[in-house]
């Protein structure tokens, strides 16, 4: 048996006296989708930035394809939240791919001719090829998610974190986005971990779930934590989970109510 | 005013003059494309006016040398690469350096004035260091200022990659392994550098016109990044070494000419970006029907 694609064990995060989560287990296989949920400020990102190794344990370990993290894998892909680029940024399309295969590397910036073939690859997987010549600057908020998600299978990633990616795009580019990554990751044998704060978008396609709040978290299929008990507990208050036609409606007294999943 | 400027243009003796003037055109040129690489980072992070307050703050730094007798050059290059430092630091910091670069400008120029004024030499070494001076330039400096130009240029290229993917996602490189803030500082460092070797070519108040306007004119019209660097380091280089074989014909100082012609590239380029775009749009309506 192959080593998992993530694990962690008794991991936990804190800040000086404070502690932000602890006692996380959590063993991802490959071709596993795990949806990350919780409201602001419950370390939702932390998780990602812990598994990205830009931010250390303060207890237990995580290990991603059997090695302990580290910063920079090309294990590890990643698509940040969109944030729409500059309209003159002087790159094709293209060339913003080949940063996400090359942009790490110092020396002269001639890109290989086995680089190009990469690049051509990525862009056909995710179905830019209409758009690989034009300047990033012009593209719509979804086929700029949609280069962000070559860049992050650049490194053929056995781990794929998604920090909130449909953020702020259309339904239409949302379901297509999800699609995407279910395709290129699960399919590929990646497993992926999706930091969101709505869960419907990509419900069908998640196995489980690990739901942040109030310094405590759940580990488990969407039947098993996304219930009003469960919730309840999770938030010291009482929250309700309402089914319908397949889509979660959480509503809850706290703040933050309908917001999330 | 006209009469004053058609009358003191002389195209007499041209070429003895161009020579006595040719170390200057070689360093101008030089100085050109290195401004057109830099400009395409400095307009890519909006530095546009950290640059201005580093050459404020440069120009206090020669002024200051030049009070104490000693080079000029290296004065101008220690204040710039000091202010470009601390802007750097500050920025990784909390990333709003508007406010201290405001606060900086004024302090630089108050200090680099009050130098000057302490000053007792010639009256054209005061005036060249805020609106250019390079038709002085002896041959010493020449090279000091081809070797630095050359040099930073070289290190921008080697380090584009990392530097482009951190002016871009600056959070996507880091997940990488770029050090992104380990490369601005060091973009900030070769910054500092450029706007020194700059000011002795256009003073200090003109900068912009050899590390921005060109660049800026470069990123209207063109995006293929091999372009954008070759158009700006082309327009760059045009606006320096024009403005200067222009200027040796008549007694107006060099700087006005070198701003006139990057201005005039920079309208020019606005003008067929918008075309492009225009043009872009219909193409792209067009095959939506």
């Amino acid at each position: 048996m192959t080593d998992p694609a993530l694990q962690l064990e008794a991991a936990a995060v804190g800040f000086g006296a404070r502690s932000l989560w602890s006692e996380v287990d959590i063993s991802l296989q490959r071709g596993e989708f795990l949806a990350v949920l919780g409201p602001n400020g419950a370390g939702k990102s932390t998780f990602l930035k812990v598994l990205l190794g830009l931010q250390r344990l303060t207890a237990g370990t995580v290990e991603v394809m059997g090695r302990p993290v580290r910063r920079g894998s090309s294990q590890v892909g990643y698509i940040p939240q969109h944030h729409q680029l500059e309209l003159e940024t002087p790159l094709r399309a293209r060339d913003l791919v080949a940063l996400g295969l090359e942009g790490h590397k110092y020396g002269l910036p001639w890109v290989s001719r086995r680089a190009r073939r990469r690049i051509d690859e990525l862009i056909e997987q995710v179905g830019a090829q209409d758009y690989a010549q034009r300047p990033v600057g012009v593209l719509s908020g979804g086929e700029q998610q949609r280069l962000r998600a070559a860049q992050a299978l650049a490194g053929d990633p056995g781990l794929l974190l998604c920090d909130e990616p449909l953020h702020s795009l259309d339904l239409n580019h949302q379901r297509a986005i999800t699609e995407l990554i279910r395709q290129q990751a699960v399919d590929r044998g990646a497993a992926v971990v999706f930091v969101t704060h709505e869960i419907n978008p990509v419900i069908e396609h998640v196995d489980r779930v690990l739901y942040f709040a109030r310094g405590a978290h759940r580990v488990g299929t969407v039947q098993e934590v996304m219930r009003s008990e469960v919730l309840t507990e999770l938030y010291q208050s009482p929250v309700e989970v309402i089914e319908h036609r397949g889509r979660l409606v959480v509503m809850g007294e706290h703040s933050e109510g309908t917001h999330h999943a | 005013m006209l009469e004053r400027l058609a009358a003191s243009f002389s195209t007499e003796n041209y070429w003895e003059l161009f020579q006595l003037v040719q170390n200057s055109v070689l360093t101008a040129a030089v100085l050109g494309l290195m401004g057109g690489i830099i400009g395409v980072f400095i307009n890519l992070r909006r530095a546009g006016l950290v640059v201005h307050g580093i050459a404020e703050i440069s120009f206090a730094g020669a002024a200051l040398f030049l009070l104490m007798g000693l080079d000029v050059v290296l004065g101008s290059t220690l204040g710039a690469v000091a202010a470009a430092a601390l802007i750097g630091v500050l920025s990784i910091r909390d990333r709003e350096v508007s406010a201290v670069t405001a606060v900086l400008m004024p302090f630089g120029m108050g200090l680099g004035i009050l130098f000057l004024y302490l000053y007792q030499g010639r009256t054209a070494n005061k005036f060249g260091l805020l609106t250019g001076q390079i038709v002085g330039v002896d041959d010493m400096q020449t090279r000091t200022l081809i070797s630095v130009a050359v040099l930073i240029s070289v290190i921008l290229i080697l380090i584009w990659r990392p530097l482009m993917f951190s002016s871009v996602d600056p959070q996507l490189a880091a997940a990488r392994g770029v050090h992104v803030n380990l490369l601005t500082i060091a973009f900030m460092v070769l910054l500092g550098g450029a706007v020194a070797m700059s000011v002795q070519v256009v003073g200090a108040l003109l900068v912009l016109a050899l590390l921005v306007v060109p660049s800026a004119a470069a990123l209207k019209v063109a995006r293929r990044p091999v372009v954008v660097v070759l158009l700006s380091c082309g327009f760059a280089l045009f606006s320096a070494v024009a403005g200067i074989m222009i200027a040796i014909m008549g007694t107006v100082p060099i700087s006005p000419y070198i701003t006139t012609i990057s201005f005039l590239i920079y309208v020019v380029c606005l003008l067929v970006g918008r075309r492009q775009r225009a043009r872009f749009a219909a193409v792209t309506a067009d095959s939506m029907n």
